[in-house]
């Protein structure tokens, strides 16, 4: 139940390390990670085979994400996701369910910042049905309107409901802060100003414009030969007419030219402090460099800088990390510390020290050692089960690393110097051009 | 935009744990259809238990060690003893200064964390393969030679409080949970949350927690789980070099607390800041140890599991009234724990005609059998989420040390068959039995303005 475990560490620590996902050692063998299948209607199609377990893991992504949608339509991309398994030309939205659930699979979509997923889970004995409806959601959706409508309902109810989580007021504050109309700063707010004027007919045209086999990457793990895949998905997606229109364009973020504090006022005991400005994209060059810089600082749990001073020395947050949100456009640099409020300053004081030092004196010999260490060598784990490897499918498909990354990665990393962390750091931390908020008690507070 | 945890899906961590876990619920029915889950066990002359199972599929390892200490071995005044003491594990023995596990087991490629329940403490390392004597000398270390300073306790103290601010003061639903679940249960430490109520967390002193460790932490007292890419008999002699001289601890103290039946329906209000209304309600129910504990867990399928689950299509989807609502069973317990139903009420919706609704639903079990469709649908849902779990070690490991601690891991061997036994009828008789207005306990969340 929900207060029954209580880790050391918060489920964030896996969050930060997300964007560390396409670690790798060099000596994890030199099987490929999968095989990558362009079919004739464009869909890229990404295989590894398991046959230990009779389970079959499907991660589809979609170039249907925000980014797909301007910014006066904030929420349509994840509204469309999430009423695909709402009812299709064959079946309701119950039938899907109940089918799904009847074999004991599972199978769901939902909205991103890139692109829109779409996943299946099922035995291999159930390898059929669960493509049938796969492919039947993604190819004919029909958009009812009282699905549409039940749908908003819940959307605003589940928008209405975060505001009572301090840390989610704190992120959407500071995300619309760094993103301004950018299509990763979409909040609870925008989605909710939308969505009364949402029409079917804006769903309509914005699934035949995105949803296409060109526009999708299927990642495929466990119990199925490369024979049988292809043949299924020859089957099944027949007939799903491919669509060529481009995105439209990006929307910059706001340039920040000094620290401004935003202070958000809540009955509660604890403030929520997410600081931080726009950071890179995953295909930047010095993208390894920063994910160490990045570990060193406040990504690397226990091993980062940020835990052992904030938490460890001084037992003022029991969460506080730092992450680099680095996808196809530049993500934000966040770091998030929840402390009492009364001491709101001195963290703040801390976190912005820990990105001052990073970027005057080099990183220590052992800290980069350290590092390089734990980001080579816990690569394994990084792929042990299907999911895992279906995320890092789709992860290197996404961003053009080559089936032959985990193999490279290793090079990749061990390869920075303490120099290169310096200069990263110097070049993308911007302690004097901040992005603070502060959701807390502010008369306790008391913020400078 | 954040790609935020749909609401339905709140408490979805805990729940996949508990619905993962409870997966795993047996009774000692036996039966004929055993499954032989090549677990490997052995018991060291001081006691400790070894779990063992071999999994070559892929190079890495989890070591976990289950000790079986939790918040039900505490006393009001000093609760959240349990949890403290998780966390003070991390800060230093005599070999090993405070900020050296952690950082030794990253180092080594590895992630390690810890978590405590109401009825144990469970510590894990997860490494490639070649790098699991890190572990054994880390563990086993740390199991006698803790050293509990009394600067880093005071410092780690706060830690804690802000951890107790994050997930209770500040989290309105939390709150309610919390007082709901200290009525539930007004003769039995399950009582009181894990993390402790504030004012114990700062009454804890260091000299009571050490002697709580060096009363809890004894190998007699614990089990190893290992799960992964290793050979059994290489690792077990390896165990027995970093364990095996440490000496047997004196019998755990017992907890002898019973929750006398409750003969009248509990209800607990709190008024709290918060958008939504919420409703979280449990009825006393048995352990895995009870045979009817596998009708009960059918019965949370039929109710709960999947988008054509009785409460979602009922309160979410057809009527409208729910954001989410959802049910679990609390069965991997070393005592008699809850069967929860919840949800979170629509913005326009009462809470009563939410509440209304839910038990109408659980009153339905009672009237009326499953259908052929549903029961076939839950056992479907469970026999295949027992063969997907096989894909991941850390899961497989997680049930074996659960298990174990609060029962016998042998029992899982049953599991699937003694789910498929389940009938209709038992299922009704279950419902009947457990689901009654007097054995119920409700709390309800009423949203203030601030």
């Amino acid at each position: 139940m929900r207060n029954i475990y209580h880790t050391r560490k918060t489920r964030t620590c896996i969050i930060i390390l997300f964007a560390l996902l396409m670690t790798t050692t060099v000596s994890f063998g030199a099987e490929p990670l999968g095989k990558r299948i362009v079919l004739d209607n464009g869909m890229v199609l990404l295989l590894s085979e398991k046959h230990e377990i009779p389970m079959v893991t499907v991660n589809m992504a979609i170039k249907a994400g925000n980014t797909a949608v301007p910014e006066d339509k904030a929420g349509l991309a994840s509204i469309a996701a999430s009423l695909l398994t709402q009812g299709t030309a064959k079946r309701t939205a119950n039938q899907i369910s109940s089918e799904i659930d009847f074999i004991g699979g599972s199978l769901s979509t939902g909205g991103g910042d890139d692109f829109a997923t779409a996943s299946l889970r099922v035995l291999k004995k159930d390898i059929r049905t669960g493509f049938d409806l796969l492919s039947d959601v993604l190819m004919n959706p029909i958009f009812e309107q009282k699905e549409i409508e039940r749908m908003v309902k819940s959307t605003l109810a589940e928008i209405q409901r975060q505001k009572e989580e301090p840390n989610i007021v704190a992120n959407e504050a500071f995300e619309k802060a760094v993103y301004g109309g950018h299509a990763y700063g979409r909040t609870g707010d925008d989605v909710a100003a939308y969505l009364p004027k949402l029409t079917r007919q804006d769903i309509l045209e914005f699934y035949k414009a995105r949803y296409s086999p060109n526009n999708a990457i299927i990642a495929v793990v466990g119990d199925v030969t490369e024979q049988e895949i292809i043949m299924l998905l020859k089957e099944h997606f027949k007939g799903w007419k491919g669509s060529n229109q481009p995105l439209p364009a990006s929307v910059a973020p706001p340039v920040i030219d000094k620290t401004a504090v935003t202070k958000i006022d809540k009955r509660i005991t604890q403030a929520n402090i997410d600081m931080g400005h726009i950071g890179i994209t995953r295909e930047n060059p010095d993208f390894y460099a920063v994910m160490v810089m990045n570990y060193i600082l406040g990504g690397g749990g226990f091993s980062s800088r940020m835990m052992d001073n904030i938490r460890d020395n001084k037992g003022l947050a029991y969460d506080v990390h730092s992450g680099f949100a680095a996808q196809k456009e530049a993500g934000a640099f966040e770091v998030s510390i929840q402390t009492k409020n009364e001491s709101a300053n001195e963290v703040i004081a801390e976190a912005l020290k820990e990105l001052r030092r990073i970027q005057t004196d080099l990183v220590s010999e052992k800290e980069l050692a350290d590092a390089k260490a734990y980001l080579t060598g816990s690569f394994p784990l990084r792929m042990d089960t299907s999911a895992k490897i279906a995320g890092m499918l789709t992860s290197i498909e996404i961003y053009n690393l080559g089936l032959d990354y985990p193999q490279r990665y290793a090079g990749l990393i061990n390869s920075i110097t303490r120099e290169d962390i310096q200069r990263v750091a110097r070049k993308y931390l911007h302690p004097d051009k901040m992005v603070i908020v502060v959701v807390a008690d502010q008369e306790k507070a008391k913020l400078k | 935009m954040r790609n935020r945890v749909k609401s339905e899906n709140m408490t979805m961590s805990f729940v996949k744990i508990v619905a993962l876990t409870s997966l795993l619920s047996v009774s000692v029915v036996a039966t004929s259809l055993g499954q032989d889950l090549k677990v490997i066990e052995k018991v060291l002359p001081n006691g400790l238990k070894v779990l063992l199972k071999e999994e070559h599929k892929a190079p890495v390892v989890t070591f976990q060690i289950w000790y079986k200490v939790g918040s039900r071995n505490e006393k009001l005044g000093t609760t959240g003893m349990s949890h403290l003491l998780e966390h003070m594990m991390f800060k230093g023995t005599k070999k090993y200064g405070p900020k050296t596990f952690s950082q030794t087991v990253m180092r080594n490629g590895g992630n390690d964390n810890a978590f405590t329940s109401q009825n144990y403490t469970a510590y894990f390392e997860n490494f490639a393969a070649d790098r699991i004597g890190t572990a054994l000398e880390l563990e086993s270390d740390r199991m006698q030679n803790l050293l509990i300073d009394p600067k880093e306790f005071s410092s780690e103290r706060e830690v804690v409080k802000e951890e107790r601010r994050m997930r209770y003061e500040d989290d309105p639903v939390n709150t309610m949970v919390e007082q709901m679940m200290s009525v539930a249960f007004s003769a039995h430490p399950y009582q009181w949350p894990v993390i402790g109520w504030m004012a114990d967390i700062n009454n804890i002193t260091r000299d009571e927690l050490y002697n709580h460790y060096k009363t809890y932490y004894a190998p007699n007292n614990a089990t190893i789980v290992v799960v992964g890419d290793f050979a059994a008999d290489k690792l077990f002699a390896q165990i027995e070099k970093y364990f095996g001289g440490i000496p047997r601890g004196a019998d755990v103290p017992k907890v002898a607390a019973v929750e006398p039946k409750h003969r009248g329906e509990r209800r607990v209000f709190i008024k709290k800041q918060a958008e939504l209304a919420a409703i979280f309600a449990g009825f006393n129910t048995p352990t895995v140890k009870n045979s009817d504990s596998y009708a009960l867990e059918v019965l949370q399928g039929v109710l709960s599991s999947g988008k054509s689950s009785r409460l979602y299509r009922s309160l979410v989807y057809e009527k409208q009234i729910a954001l989410y609502a959802g049910g679990d069973y609390d069965n991997i317990s070393t005592d008699p724990n809850l069967f929860y139903v919840y949800a979170g009420v629509m913005p326009g919706k009462t809470a009563e005609e939410v509440e209304k609704a839910l038990f109408a639903e659980i009153e339905k079990f009672k009237t009326s059998p499953v259908t052929d469709e549903e029961l076939q649908k839950v056992k479907n849902q469970i026999e295949a989420s027992f063969i997907m779990g096989q894909d991941s070690i850390f899961n497989q490991a997680m049930l074996l040390g659960e298990y174990e601690t609060v029962a016998n891991w042998k029992t899982l061997e049953k599991y699937v068959a003694n789910i498929r036994a389940v009938t209709k009828e038992d299922v009704q008789r279950a419902a009947t039995e457990y689901f009654s207005e007097d054995n119920r306990t409700v709390g309800i969340l009423i949203p203030i303005k601030q």
